[in-house]
């Protein structure tokens, strides 16, 4: 058995070739779950990079990307496999038409061939001879009793279909299944996988994040930007900014020539970071009030 | 998978595992015995100096939830704090920030000739630690900062021997001595002497960057003060000490202000679990009558043979949900998580009436409406809802009586009234035949009280006069069985 990182460091510095910035605990995770060819479940809140992380770590491997985007409602047919069944009918009746000496068990076997099999996304990931990487997407979204049909695939990298036998990998794909925790996972699926939870970056980490993804950004004015998104995260809101939002705004800052924000900027383009408008009367609120009179205050008090 | 490595050079780290995996599960989160062997698997590509990752490779696979985290990062700090880079540095560091930091050499060569235990701190005086504390602060020194909140808990935490405390006593006693607030007025201060045109929002930025430099060091300190309770009292008893109920399991009733916001932002989650049972109950439920168009139009892929009958989707019935809360002083840590609650039901259902009482009743459903803000809903609720009739005191019976006249006839068949309240009457009379007459009239009427089963009908508690005519009673103290009640509804 290959594996395909060496180390921690590694895999976080291929991250960052190809523009993901992983701290140590993404980076460890992802290393692990090649190490113990183990699914990894990523929650987190929305806008942190759950879904790009799967993306980035096939960039950087090489691998191609399937991609199951999990909707309620989704079943075998769409997940898995399913039978092509009029090509079956065709099968048959071409059968029947030009020869019509073929035995019912020959046709049946015919038919339940891998030919008229149609690969669905979880069935292609194992089947395919390159490295591959598996992103099931928002996997909260299935009802409970769908999440099932994950599992086989996810502890043995196997799916059984009745009427051709057991399909094993051929080669160990890595498997990302984020989630929005919008309900509880099933206990049976958590097992199966390593935990990762990304939150929303820390200052330095965010910096990064903008210094490499938005192009002519000083670096005191993504500073300043992290250093505001990071107040505006403190306080209690519906919705705080998250890194998609940040890069956003970073960009229309850019876009507007600023490269000092003042109160008076922040409050002009704040509606880019928040979507709430009561979100937004607060936050403004926030940045008015000026501290120091506060601060006097309370020393008094 | 990989085989269990048992062999005598891997066990010590085995032993420590399995009492850290024991730890866990002492403290509630459910490890199961294959998480247990895929951590084992986990550790073993790990370098083991690298304490961070080790600590990911653990969290990854024996942390599910992120809702354990703290708890999980609680035990960590216990079980692996005398490995790792801060213990086995302790002498060395100091002189590290000695040698790096050149502004402030004087004091930390003084700080540096000092033994990392016990004794030797008479060097420095109280004004140049704060000076030393002032500046690591300023400059964001990690390596100052990490010399100073030693030489803090040695001085200030008098700290003793096989005392049976957890550090929050000696943390306490640590901070009121560093005086944290006048450093951050002194660092806002000559930051603002510096630079004399900050506006608003720059000046904000710089405090809530101070405070976070701040909250660093008071967890450097309270690192320091783990760091020695575990080398005194050892491993075990300490974790014991520190143990605390995981978010799921905090009584609402007792819940401090930051277990609170935990719950506030865990209540979401349950009502949208809340109305995706709901939902899904319509979805699994009966079909509708056939579809006698849409059969005909498919029967033409058979010739003409109707071999799949088509039905009508069921009309969904919209569920209608009333609450009455109690929000006497008696259940009041309670009540603030239930008018969370409502307001939460509220996104999610179409229909939702809510009524406050103590002795009176009043309907707060439009408070409720249309706002982003539940705090300024809650305020409103607080101060604008007629609730008091007679003193203030809860009184059931009355309450419900009023409820039976002015709103008895908006209850019909499809509504489901939720009563959230501990039961606790005052010795008023029950009223218990307005809760029958709903009942007769409503789809169902749940009960949740926030008391331990163990209180009910203890007192002035009437629970069972009323329970009696309840499609259900549950006690929900916590998230843990409020999630139970939401999973067991259908």
């Amino acid at each position: 058995m290959t594996y395909r990182f060496n180390d921690v460091p590694e895999v976080r510095s291929n991250l960052k070739k190809v523009s993901y910035l992983a701290d140590e605990g993404i980076a460890g995770v992802v290393y692990l779950s090649d190490r113990l060819q183990k699914p990894v479940l990523v929650e987190g809140p929305a806008g942190t990079g759950k879904t790009q992380l799967a993306k980035s770590v096939a960039e950087m491997s090489g691998a191609r990307l399937i991609r199951l985007q999990c909707y309620e409602g989704l079943d075998e047919s769409k997940a898995l496999y399913e039978w092509n069944y009029k090509k079956q009918l065709l099968r048959i009746q071409a059968e029947r038409n030009l020869t019509g000496d073929g035995s019912w068990e020959e046709i049946e076997d015919d038919i339940f061939s891998d030919e008229f099999l149609l690969t669905r996304p979880l069935l292609e990931a194992i089947q395919s001879e390159d490295p591959v990487v598996l992103l099931i997407d928002e996997v909260d979204r299935v009802e409970i009793e769908t999440e099932a049909l994950l599992l086989e695939i996810l502890s043995d990298y196997q799916v059984s279909i009745p009427e051709l036998g057991t399909v094993t990998a051929r080669q160990i794909p890595l498997v990302f299944l984020t989630s929005n925790n919008t309900r509880e996972l099933s206990e049976a699926l958590k097992r199966r996988c390593l935990f990762l939870h990304i939150d929303y970056p820390d200052l330095e980490r965010e910096r990064e994040i903008i210094l490499t993804k938005v192009p002519d950004i000083n670096e005191a004015l993504s500073d300043q930007i992290a250093r505001v998104v990071r107040s505006v995260r403190q306080l209690d809101l519906k919705k705080a900014p998250s890194v998609s939002e940040t890069l956003d705004w970073a960009r229309t800052l850019v876009h507007l020539g600023v490269d000092h924000i003042d109160a008076k900027t922040a409050t002009d383009t704040v509606n880019i970071l928040l979507k709430y408008r009561s979100d937004i009367e607060k936050t403004v609120k926030e940045f008015a009030t000026d501290e120091s009179l506060n601060i006097d205050q309370s020393s008094d008090g | 998978m990989d085989k269990l490595d048992l062999t005598p050079t891997a066990s010590p780290l085995l032993e420590l595992l399995n009492g850290f995996i024991v730890e866990l599960r002492q403290a509630g989160l459910p490890v199961s015995l294959t998480e247990n062997l895929d951590a084992v698997a986990a550790v073993k590509h790990i370098p083991i100096e690298d304490r961070e990752a080790f600590k990911y490779a653990l969290a990854a696979t024996l942390v599910k939830n992120h809702a354990h985290w703290r708890a999980f990062e609680t035990v960590f700090e216990v079980y692996f704090s005398l490995r790792g880079e801060e213990y086995t540095l302790s002498g060395e560091d100091l002189e590290d920030a000695a040698s790096e930091d050149s502004v402030a050499s004087d004091n930390e060569q003084q700080l540096g000739q000092m033994p990392g235990q016990g004794g030797g701190q008479e060097g420095l005086t109280q004004e140049q630690l704060a000076e030393m504390l002032y500046r690591s602060l300023m400059n964001s020194d990690q390596n100052l900062m990490r010399a100073v909140s030693r030489v803090a808990v040695q001085r200030f935490a008098g700290m003793e021997p096989g005392r049976p405390v957890g550090g929050t006593y000696y943390l306490y006693r640590t901070l009121r001595n560093l005086d944290l607030e006048g450093v951050l007025e002194r660092m806002l201060k000559e930051a603002e002497l510096e630079n004399a045109e900050l506006d608003s929002l720059n000046r904000r930025l710089l405090k809530d960057e101070y405070e976070h430099r701040i909250e660093e060091l008071k967890k450097q300190i309270e690192a320091e003060i783990r760091r020695r309770l575990v080398a005194d009292r050892g491993v075990e008893a300490m974790a014991k000490t520190l143990r605390k109920p995981l978010p799921e399991d905090v009584d609402f009733m007792h819940a401090s202000r930051e277990e609170m916001v935990a719950l506030k932002r865990a209540i979401w989650p349950l009502t949208r679990k809340l109305a995706a049972r709901l939902a899904r109950k319509r979805r699994h439920g009966r079909k509708g009558p056939l579809d006698f168009r849409n059969t005909v139009r498919h029967s033409l892929s058979y010739g003409g043979v109707p071999a799949e009958p088509k039905f009508k989707f069921p009309k969904p019935a919209k569920p209608e949900i009333m609450v009455i809360a109690d929000i006497s002083g008696s259940v009041a840590a309670f009540a603030r998580f239930t008018l969370h609650l409502v307001y939460a039901l509220n996104s999610q259902f179409s229909k939702v009436r809510s009524f406050v009482f103590i002795d009176g009743i009043d309907e707060v459903t439009q408070y409720f409406e249309g706002v982003d803000d539940i705090t300024a809903a809650i305020h409103r609720v607080n101060t604008e809802a007629d609730v008091i009739w007679v003193d203030g005191h809860s009184d059931y019976g009355h309450a419900f009586e009023v409820f039976n006249e002015r709103y008895g006839k908006d209850v019909g068949p499809k509504t489901t009234v939720m009563i959230l309240g501990d039961a606790r009457n005052n010795y008023h009379a029950s009223q218990s035949w307005v809760i029958k007459e709903i009942e007769s009239k409503a789809r169902k009427v749940f009960w949740l009280n926030p008391e331990p089963r163990s209180y009910w009908d203890t007192g002035d508690s009437i629970v069972s006069e009323h329970s009696a005519y309840c499609e259900g009673t549950f006690e929900v103290r916590n998230l843990r069985q409020l999630e139970s009640f939401v999973e067991n509804l259908v």
